[in-house]
């Protein structure tokens, strides 16, 4: 009788606390637990500024499989041969000793939105009051014929994860005879990273210019034009590959031959090249894809941008590229790291039963090499409008580099260095 | 005993009843300050968590800067008067409420 009053005056003191809302920072209720799934640009920064934005109250798990982070942005330095793995990998440790992250390294094999579970690939189930995924892109692979088996042979790559494909792809040139074609074939907009395949050409052509000079880059582009950067890249193109480099646009690739090394198009003619590295259509992550998400094509999941919350399940917030996209807003890391952010603050205020942020701001950094050291950038600034429920870029802002300078190369490491730590340390 | 926790019981209910209504009148506060720091924390992409960048970065940190100089420089990026790469450009997506309120927040924090 004694203990069961005292735990019933327990239990109402709980749900008074959680209903009614107090304390300074708002209140959060007893072990409220977050659910990360995911440790890129946007997962890693959401289960990060979750702990700080909550003052540490509110208790976040983060699952992913790998060990360590390996940023795709910095990734086409490596294929260029002016940076290593090493440089661009970040290890996971930093958000549990500085954060008090649990950082679980497993895949998530489903969801459960109505029981608020996630079960992992090796069995345990673990509870949540709120979810985010963060689960990046899905590589179409059978978007186009033949790659599928040409990618698991290893004889095609995309390299678009960056880890153990970028290096492979990075071998595959080293491999390659001088006099060789490189061809990178790239898919309808959008896709993860816009000026990604533009920037790995220009490095393949930096690496030919200096070590197989008679060797060649093909851009093989589905969309009409350059989809970002477009004068930039192409006058330095023009200024410093000129026989090397060649752009083509409306060249969507339906199939490939790893054997005859050919590239089948929709309409143009094949195309013959030594190392092959396609970039198929991609989508959301498959979590997000077979937990029902993706709700805007069957592949990208649509959200309330105001929070991230998924427009599909209560309490799951998506963020990142596997986002359906608001105007003018980039798949990027920088972006995604954004998203993490508010959905931080978004959730923290909705755990602690503050109004959310009704003016959520985002911004986008976005920096290409062209050689290894010239760089050109792309900025915005998205503020979120409440009537259209969406982000707009504020008018006037962002832009472009004027032209390729190695002032912004700095820059460009500086700002890999500092979102790294940012994101995960 | 039974009555003893049924005492304690609604002594603690009064308490936290009482307490909410001193702190509902501290919500908007709280989530004011929640709001400053996440739109300041729109800079720590370039500027390192919390204004603190990484050692021997190129990039300035901004914990600690005095706030009417964080205030002049941004807006020398905005209309212009000191040139910059990518400044001028990003200043332009923020209101001078913002601003203030960014300049306010890395003021208040230690180098």
């Amino acid at each position: 009788m004694q203990r069961r009053s005292f735990v019933k005056a327990s239990l109402a003191l709980g749900s008074l606390g959680s209903l009614a809302g107090c304390a300074s920072t708002g209140r959060i209720p007893e072990k409220a637990r977050v659910v990360v799934v995911g440790g890129g640009y946007g997962g890693a920064t959401a289960a990060k500024y979750i702990r700080m934005l909550s003052n540490y109250k509110i208790d976040v798990t983060l699952i992913e499989p790998n060990s360590a982070f390996v940023s795709c942005p910095m990734s086409n330095l490596v294929i260029g041969g002016s940076k290593t793995m090493a440089d661009i990998s970040t290890p996971y440790d930093k958000l549990t000793s500085n954060h008090g992250v649990n950082v679980v390294r497993d895949y998530v094999a489903s969801m459960d939105a109505v029981k608020k579970t996630v079960t992992l690939a090796s069995g345990p189930s673990i509870r949540y009051d709120k979810l985010v995924l963060s689960p990046g892109i899905d590589l179409v692979l059978n978007s186009v014929e033949g790659l599928q088996a040409a990618n698991a042979s290893g004889q095609i790559l995309h390299a678009w994860k960056a880890g153990s494909e970028t290096l492979a792809l990075r071998k595959q040139l080293e491999a390659m005879d001088d006099g060789g074609v490189f061809a990178i074939s790239i898919p309808e907009a959008p896709y993860r990273c816009p000026p990604g395949p533009y920037e790995r050409a220009s490095q393949v052509a930096h690496y030919f210019k200096q070590h197989k000079p008679k060797s060649k880059v093909l851009i093989l582009d589905a969309n009409p034009d350059v989809t970002s950067k477009g004068p930039l890249f192409k006058k330095y193109w023009a200024d410093n590959y000129k026989d090397m480099l060649e752009y083509r646009g409306q060249h969507k690739t339906v199939a490939v031959d790893a054997k005859a090394k050919t590239l089948k198009f929709e309409v143009q003619a094949d195309v013959k090249a030594d190392v092959i590295n396609v970039l198929p259509t991609m989508r959301a992550g498959t979590i997000a894809i077979q937990s029902g998400l993706a709700n805007a094509n069957a592949r990208w999941c649509g959200v309330n941008y105001q929070t991230f919350e998924s427009t599909q399940a209560k309490d799951v917030h998506v963020i990142g590229d596997s986002i359906l996209l608001a105007p003018a807003m980039p798949k990027s890391g920088h972006m995604a790291n954004s998203h993490g952010k508010v959905t931080a603050a978004a959730i923290v205020a909705q755990l602690s039963d503050l109004p959310v942020n009704p003016d959520p701001l985002l911004t986008n950094t976005c920096y290409s090499f062209v050689n290894d050291k010239l760089v050109v950038h792309v900025a915005s600034v998205h503020q979120y409008d409440a009537k259209d429920k969406t982000f707009k870029t504020v008018p006037g802002s962002g832009g472009v580099s004027t032209a390729p300078n190695e002032l912004e190369g700095v820059y460009a490491w500086n700002w890999a260095q500092n979102i790294w730590a940012d994101s995960l340390g | 005993m039974t009555q003893h926790f049924s005492v304690r019981h609604r002594l603690a209910w009064l308490a936290a009843v009482s307490a909410c209504f001193v702190s509902s009148a501290y919500a908007q506060p709280a989530a004011d300050a929640l709001y400053q720091r996440a739109t300041a924390a729109t800079c720590a992409n370039c500027h390192g968590t919390e204004g603190r960048t990484v050692q021997g970065s190129a990039i300035p940190a901004l914990a600690g800067m005095p706030k009417e100089y964080m205030v002049l420089q941004m807006k020398a990026f905005k209309d212009g008067t000191r040139p910059a790469t990518v400044m001028h450009q990003l200043t332009k997506g923020y209101t001078d409420a913002q601003i203030n309120s960014i300049a306010d927040y890395y003021a208040s924090l230690k180098r």
